[in-house]
């Protein structure tokens, strides 16, 4: 990353993402009947400064998409164009596909133009009845166009010092083209002439700006005859600044495109150049040197003052300039779009942020899990010493856990991001989802404040998206079966998230036909999943649709179904130390909920022994702790024993059997026992040997440097320095069911 | 890198270029590694068992808050194990993004010998520990066996998944 460009680039393609968030926000808006002039104004500002970006990096097709995105917005804003749901529609396909383009030219991967054509020509279908300008304007390629200047002009230059003009004209500066120039005699009759005179600040220079770009844009528009003198008086050479912006440019603009398409190429300087555009009644072009040099702030041209409040219906509404904003504000707006768009556009102070690097979060983060294992150490060690607790070391150290925990809390907050942007990701799968089957369906989102980790929030996605194609293509039924059942035609695919008792819980419904069971039961029986003619709950039977190799669809659809099953999802969503579940009621529709640790880099956990190790069993997963008594212990096979809690039966499990690190004991009277309770109802009781503590734990990976390890989550670091495996209950209980726990163990241990 | 991997078989290398090794005992062998991937030397700490894992596999220890896993490189070579002991030493090696612990008897020496004295091992069908040792150098009349580190590390997140 030391090439500055490339970074300019990246912070580019980071802005275009909130951009497009903002895009999206819009269109959301615009799709519950906001469509007034605020909001496709928030859209089109998107689009603009996506286009002006892309344009500066030469990424051409989205420069070309986004153009022709934002005629449509235009014609919209206008009033030329009519919003109804087709439309709305259309530009969410728009919004869609110009994601893409943003992501394929971040990755300079050009993207399929079958994929983008399509919506071009709808694009060009509604918008082009619109005007004849609008034609000229649909130039996909800002191919660099040879500037023409009028020999005379470069003279007048060439008059000025020498140095100067290497100042102000860029090396690249192209051969003067004067074959090039449109003829006049063909200029139509409703061509303007308009007088330009731009004269750059420094500061339009220390930004990154370049006035020969601004002149080439011009060009596009009609013909340009341009002229330069020095702002102000020149200093001698050798007191010249190089940095310093003392040329004035008066140009001449002869074109059929209204003024707002003149100041639209001025768009990204405003503020940082004294600027007036006037048209001229007289073809003529004229010289008048007494304007020139203004100071930046008074330079709002007449037409700019008229236009400049933002309700004002105005076609001609200048985009950008929607607010008369003073030379230091527009700059910046230049620079930041996002916060007129997120706060509807009404100036709000920003709530300041930072963009940091990733990597150091998460070094941030590694190094308070060394401080809180260091704490615990430290902890254990004057524990060890037989300090009295009411000693000053001893209430230091609570005051320096109670900070330790507060640090953590902080960090892990860093972390910590809003689910929104993955939801909004949701909305588009849900459009393609209902394209693709037919299904008219709606995504509604909830709780899109909430916040969890980083790292979570990307690796839902996936599941997510395939949990939302199956509710569009299995939940939902069709729009004629939706209107037999007396439900509105258009389904309706619910998305929430909320916090409950520290985690997030996750869920997907839909208002479909729920599911259907005795299918269900069928489809396992054929597939050899279960025993047939089994008598199941309906929760077994709803939780048949996580076993691996399930797939309800009849005929294996375009959408879901592609092998990939709820089995992936289920995985998935454990790796991430989460659980689902499924409610479903026939004729209402189905719930998937997914509930997450609000973090993956801590875990509350009870500290259990099993032979010589330390484990950790995540707190969560514990429903109560029991001492078997041997009223309580029940043989059920040969080798496998169940408990009685509250007059139900669990089995029961010997950790340290389980995991090989012992056989199995004769006799469970007096063991104590965790009973573990799971998502789906299921339980077991696991036998420790002895419980030492309850406290947080710092997870730490074993993926990485080991792999995975059957019926362990990850490791932790404990107060000795000791490394203690944390379990996974689920994993460990799903991997002992079925077979007998102890016959395995006694294979181990023979 | 492991440079040896790379010049080993090829002859056109330079011979004289010199290759420092870290060698150490197991028993009575003596064994050697690339001192490029040896990351530091430590003293044996309780490793903490990992359940149904290959019995070579001692467990994960706590290298300064990392988890590192240690293998007992006695045992996955088949040779007579003695149990751990204080007097136990765990080299620490790098090897392909991965760091493993490798618990031997002791570290001897630091050897720098010309490549070109380095011979392969001959080719001994039946025999386990071929391919476990690359080549095999002689150094004052004793026979130091160059480890390929790779085939002695326990297998990585692939194929354990």
């Amino acid at each position: 990353m030391s090439d500055p460009m490339q970074e300019i680039r990246a912070s580019f393609f980071i802005e275009c993402e909130e951009l497009l968030e903002a895009l999206h926000d819009g269109l959301e808006a615009m799709s519950d009947g906001a469509a007034d002039g605020e909001t496709i104004n928030i859209v089109f500002r998107a689009v603009h400064s996506i286009k002006g970006g892309a344009g500066a990096f030469s990424l051409d097709q989205l420069v070309g998409f986004a153009h022709k995105f934002e005629n449509a917005l235009d014609a919209v804003r206008a009033g030329t164009l009519s919003v109804d749901d087709g439309l709305v529609r259309l530009f969410f396909k728009c919004g869609d596909i110009l994601s893409d383009l943003v992501r394929a030219s971040r990755d300079d991967e050009p993207l399929d133009t079958a994929i983008t054509d399509p919506v071009i020509a709808e694009l060009l279908e509604v918008t082009g009845d619109v005007g004849g300008d609008e034609e000229a304007a649909e130039e996909v390629d800002f191919a660099p166009t040879a500037l023409s200047l009028d020999l005379d002009d470069i003279g007048g230059l060439a008059g000025a010092d020498d140095a100067m003009a290497d100042l102000a004209l860029p090396d690249d500066l192209p051969p003067l083209d004067i074959a090039g120039e449109p003829d006049p005699d063909e200029a139509a009759e409703q061509e303007t002439t308009y007088r330009i005179v731009f004269s750059p600040e420094p500061e339009l220079y220390a930004g990154g700006n370049e006035p020969l770009f601004l002149f080439r844009l011009l060009q596009e528009l009609g013909k340009v005859e341009s002229s330069v003198e020095a702002t102000a008086t020149l200093p001698a050479l050798d007191e010249l600044q190089p940095n310093a912006a003392l040329l004035t440019w008066t140009l001449t603009l002869v074109t059929n495109a209204d003024v707002s398409a003149v100041e639209e190429v001025f768009e990204f300087v405003d503020g940082l150049c004294g600027l007036s555009i006037e048209p001229l009644s007289d073809d003529r072009p004229e010289h008048p040197g007494e304007e020139s040099g203004l100071p930046a702030a008074e330079t709002t041209t007449p037409i700019e003052a008229a236009t400049a409040t933002p309700s004002d219906p105005l076609p001609a509404d200048p985009p950008g300039t929607s607010q008369p904003a003073p030379a230091g504000d527009a700059g910046e707006e230049t620079e930041d779009p996002r916060p007129a768009a997120a706060s509807g556009a009404k100036p709000v102070a920003k709530s300041a942020t930072v963009r940091v690097d990733l990597e150091r979060i998460d070094r941030l983060v590694n190094l308070v899990g060394e401080l809180v294992i260091n704490q615990a150490m430290l902890a254990q060690s004057v524990a060890t010493a037989g300090l009295p607790s009411n000693s000053p070391v001893s209430s230091g150290l609570d005051e320096f856990q109670h900070l330790t925990r507060n640090i953590q809390e902080s960090v892990m907050m860093i972390r910590a991001q809003p689910v929104k942007s993955l939801f909004q990701r949701m909305g588009r799968i849900v459009r393609e989802a209902s394209t693709a089957t037919g299904k008219d369906a709606r995504l509604v989102t909830d709780g899109e404040a909430t916040e969890i980790d980083k790292t979570v929030i990307e690796r839902l996605s996936d599941p997510l998206t395939h949990m939302i194609r199956n509710a569009v293509d299995h939940g939902l039924e069709t729009g004629e079966q939706r209107v037999a059942a007396g439900k509105p035609e258009r389904g309706t695919v619910r998305l929430s998230a909320a916090h409950r008792s520290g985690r997030v819980v996750i869920e997907v419904a839909d208002d479909g036909g729920g599911i259907n069971r005795a299918r269900v039961q069928s489809i396992a029986e054929e597939k050899g999943l279960i025993a047939p003619g089994q008598s199941l709950a309906d929760q077994e039977i709803d939780n048949l649709l996580f076993l691996p190799g399930f797939s309800t669809a009849a005929e294996v659809s375009n959408l879901s179904g592609r092998g990939v099953g709820m089995d992936v999802v289920k995985s998935s969503i454990s790796a991430l130390g989460g659980r689902i579940s499924i409610t479903s009621t026939p004729g209402r529709g189905t719930c998937f909920s997914i509930s997450l640790p609000l973090t993956l880099a801590v875990l509350d956990g009870m500290v259990v022994g099993v032979e010589d190790e330390t484990m950790v069993v995540p707190l969560n997963a514990i429903a109560e702790t029991l001492t078997l008594s041997e009223t309580d212990i029940r043989p059920l096979g040969p080798q496998t024993r169940v408990v009685l809690v509250r007059d139900a039966f669990v089995p029961l499990l010997d950790l340290g059997a389980e995991l090989g690190y012992r056989a199995p004991r004769a006799d469970y009277v007096g063991s104590i026992a965790l009973l573990i309770s799971q998502e789906d109802g299921s339980r077991a009781a696991l036998v420790v040997d002895q419980i030492e503590d309850q406290r947080q734990v710092v997870i730490k990976g074993l993926q990485d440097s080991y792999g995975h390890v059957p019926g362990v989550a990850a490791a932790t670091i404990l107060g000795d320095g000791q490394i203690a495996l944390i379990l996974d209950p689920a994993d460990l209980i799903a991997n002992a069911s079925g077979k007998s726990a102890p016959e395995t163990a006694l294979q181990k241990a023979g | 890198m492991d440079t040896i991997t790379q010049d080993a078989p090829q002859d056109g290398k330079d011979r004289n270029e010199e290759v420092e090794l870290l060698s150490f005992r197991i028993g009575e062998h003596e064994y050697s590694v690339d001192i490029m991937s040896v990351r530091e030397i430590r003293g044996w700490t309780r490793a903490t068992s990992l359940p149904r894992s290959p019995h070579y596999v001692h467990g994960v220890i706590n290298l300064r808050g990392t988890v590192l896993p240690v293998v007992d490189l006695a045992r996955r070579l088949g040779l007579e194990a003695e149990e751990p002991s204080e007097r136990s030493v765990i080299i620490v090696v790098d090897l392909e993004g991965r760091t493993v612990g490798v618990r031997v008897d002791a570290v001897s020496d630091i050897l720098s010998i010309p490549r070109g004295e380095m011979q392969p091992p001959p080719e001994m069908l039946n025999d386990d520990t071929e391919r476990f040792v690359r080549g095999l150098i002689v150094i004052e009349d004793r026979m130091v066996r160059v480890l390929h580190l790779e085939a002695v590390l326990p297998p990585g997140t692939e194929a354990a998944a």
